[in-house]
């Protein structure tokens, strides 16, 4: 409280509330301005950003936004986000996998031209960079899920037979005939989105997604027991008595019917 | 105050040096602005790869980097260690800012700077009110705050609504919505403030105005004895609060404009009838005596 023998001088009322008042602008427009930058994290999924970049919550204090990377780019791969066009935060790179896709240069020439770090430069082999996870996203119209043999997606794939890999399977349809099921394999793909800008449907089957939507993520208590078998070279827990499994069929380890167990009867419709 | 107050400002230059000897700093800033726009677009449209990239940072002749140094200080903040390319570009602007004077960025350089002389022109032709008029040193708030933010939110915070690097991306890489953000500068220094953007707001002015605080480029009022009180000085500088000190000191305080707000466009050189004003090195406080011996002014003591 101000002692009533000295009056407060009016330059220091005049001070305090200037004060008062541009502090009170700063938190209301600072809210604003933090708001749209949070805001501005929010990547669409079909934007996928430069091999080597930093992950997203660490791109946007990183990135200047000065389009380097962009003019490095041989295939035109790279744009940056126009203000209002919400594909990404305003003036970032990105490609769109499906339009023009990411061609994988040997010398990655947009991440050796990025002046702050954005586009990471411990990047050194393209084979490395994760731009994305390529994604069988639908099984029904898929050519090769139909029994065809398109194996587009799988022919043009840089990093054939590792990144994607046709896994056969019995065509239940024909039932003579096998299915080429296009498999995408989340450790080698690179994201670079050639599948997806190859896939001959009128909307891609196959599609590149960011990591967060594309991989799900195992339990951490969870183990799988075959490999701790493996690893350990006998069954997990000791003194486990292997009992005979009973199983139909001629060939198999039971006991009591040697050449085979055959049921007391049939069930309606079980069997060939 | 004179008679000569209510003559439409610059009349009385351009009687006596001519209209190109009273626009000589503003035709040389014009060109300027267009002169490093058009180095950025010469790549694009031509082919021709003299720079690369933007303001906010370029590659010069696949060799000179240059970064702008506020976007990097929020991107420091904001946790980001910048590499070394960036970290020299950046310093190589700093210090040549804070010689040739920080704000000289706003008058010679930026591209929102002939969007906001154009509606301070046509605010004068319309005669508007002078409008919301917050305190000069709104701006070093606002830069305040957007450090703050870009250190809370982890991002480079004023690059989501910075104009001048949007209008500059916009026009090397496309321009979106920017025309939308220019057009809101633009009535916002029309109607709502006078220099209000420019003067009042930017941040990023603000910022250039701080790192030429002890630059050595300066306007000084040498001839302040000549002076004839037509206050055309006053009518044209964006920054007019800066010209007092220098001009109608007492007897013996500096002539030099040293405060960090002066943008060094050098309009109230052009301007005045009676060169006043002149480009000078800040250790130059050299006074020119009247030739006439009743000073044409009345100095007012403040």
């Amino acid at each position: 409280m101000p002692s009533p023998s000295k009056p407060l001088s009016p330059r220091r009322r005049r001070f305090l509330q200037d004060t008062a008042r541009m502090a009170g602008g700063c938190v209301a427009a600072g809210s604003l301005l933090a708001y749209l930058a949070r805001d501005a994290r929010a990547l669409q999924a079909e934007a996928l950003r430069p091999p080597g970049a930093l992950p997203e919550e660490n791109f946007l204090s990183a990135c200047v936004r000065c389009g380097l990377c962009v003019r490095a780019c041989p295939y035109d791969t790279l744009k940056l986000a126009e203000l209002g066009m919400a594909a990404a935060a305003t003036g970032t790179p990105y490609f769109t996998a499906r339009e023009t896709p990411c061609e994988m240069c040997d010398d990655i020439p947009c991440v050796a031209a990025c002046p702050t770090g954005a586009l990471d430069k411990g990047l050194t082999n393209i084979d490395d960079a994760r731009m994305g996870i390529a994604v069988l996203v639908d099984q029904e119209n898929c050519l090769n899920f139909l029994g065809l043999r398109c194996d587009v997606c799988y022919r043009v794939c840089p990093v054939i037979d590792e990144a994607i890999s046709l896994e056969l399977s019995h065509n239940a349809r024909s039932g003579h005939h096998a299915i080429f099921a296009p498999t995408v394999h989340a450790d080698r793909c690179t994201g670079c989105g050639v599948c997806e800008k190859a896939c001959v449907l009128p909307e891609a089957a196959i599609k590149v997604l960011p990591a967060r939507l594309a991989r799900s993520s195992a339990a951490e208590h969870y183990r799988k027991g075959w490999e701790e078998k493996e690893a350990k070279g006998a069954p997990v827990v000791e003194g486990i008595i292997d009992l005979p499994d009973r199983l139909p069929g001629p060939g198999t380890d039971n006991l009591a019917a040697p050449g085979g167990f055959e049921p007391a009867f049939k069930l309606p419709g079980a069997g060939q | 105050m004179s008679a000569r107050t209510h003559d439409p400002v610059g009349r009385e230059a351009i009687e006596v040096k001519g209209w190109f000897g009273a626009h000589r700093y503003l035709l040389l800033r014009r060109f300027s602005q267009v002169f490093f726009l058009v180095l950025f677009l010469l790549g694009p449209w031509l082919g021709l790869w003299i720079v690369q990239g933007t303001l906010a940072a370029s590659l010069t002749l696949g060799i000179l980097p240059l970064t702008d140094p506020f976007i990097l200080l929020q991107g420091v903040v904001g946790g980001h260690r910048a590499e070394l390319s960036a970290l020299i570009g950046g310093l190589i602007v700093l210090v040549s800012y804070s010689l040739i004077g920080g704000r000289v960025y706003c008058a010679w350089v930026c591209p929102i700077n002939p969007v906001t002389d154009a509606a301070n022109w046509l605010h004068r032709r319309l005669d508007l009110p002078k409008g919301w008029q917050p305190m000069r040193s709104t701006r070093l708030w606002v830069l305040a705050t957007v450090l703050i933010v870009s250190a809370l939110t982890g991002t480079i915070a004023w690059e989501v609504i910075n104009p001048i690097t949007m209008l500059h991306r916009g026009l090397v890489f496309g321009m979106g919505f920017v025309w939308m953000m220019v057009a809101a500068i633009f009535l916002f220094d029309l109607i709502v403030s006078r220099h209000g953007w420019c003067g009042h707001v930017c941040p990023v002015g603000a910022f250039y105005g701080l790192v030429g605080h002890k630059s050595l480029l300066r306007v000084s009022a040498a001839n302040r004895a000549a002076c004839n009180n037509c206050m055309d000085c006053y009518a044209v500088c964006p920054e007019n609060q800066v010209i007092s000190p220098a001009l109608t000191g007492k007897p013996g305080s500096t002539p030099l404009i040293l405060s960090p707000d002066c943008t060094n466009c050098g309009r109230c050189i052009d301007v005045c009838a009676v060169d006043v004003f002149a480009f000078t090195h800040r250790f130059n406080d050299h006074i020119n005596e009247p030739a006439d011996p009743i000073p044409a002014q009345n100095p007012q003591a403040t």
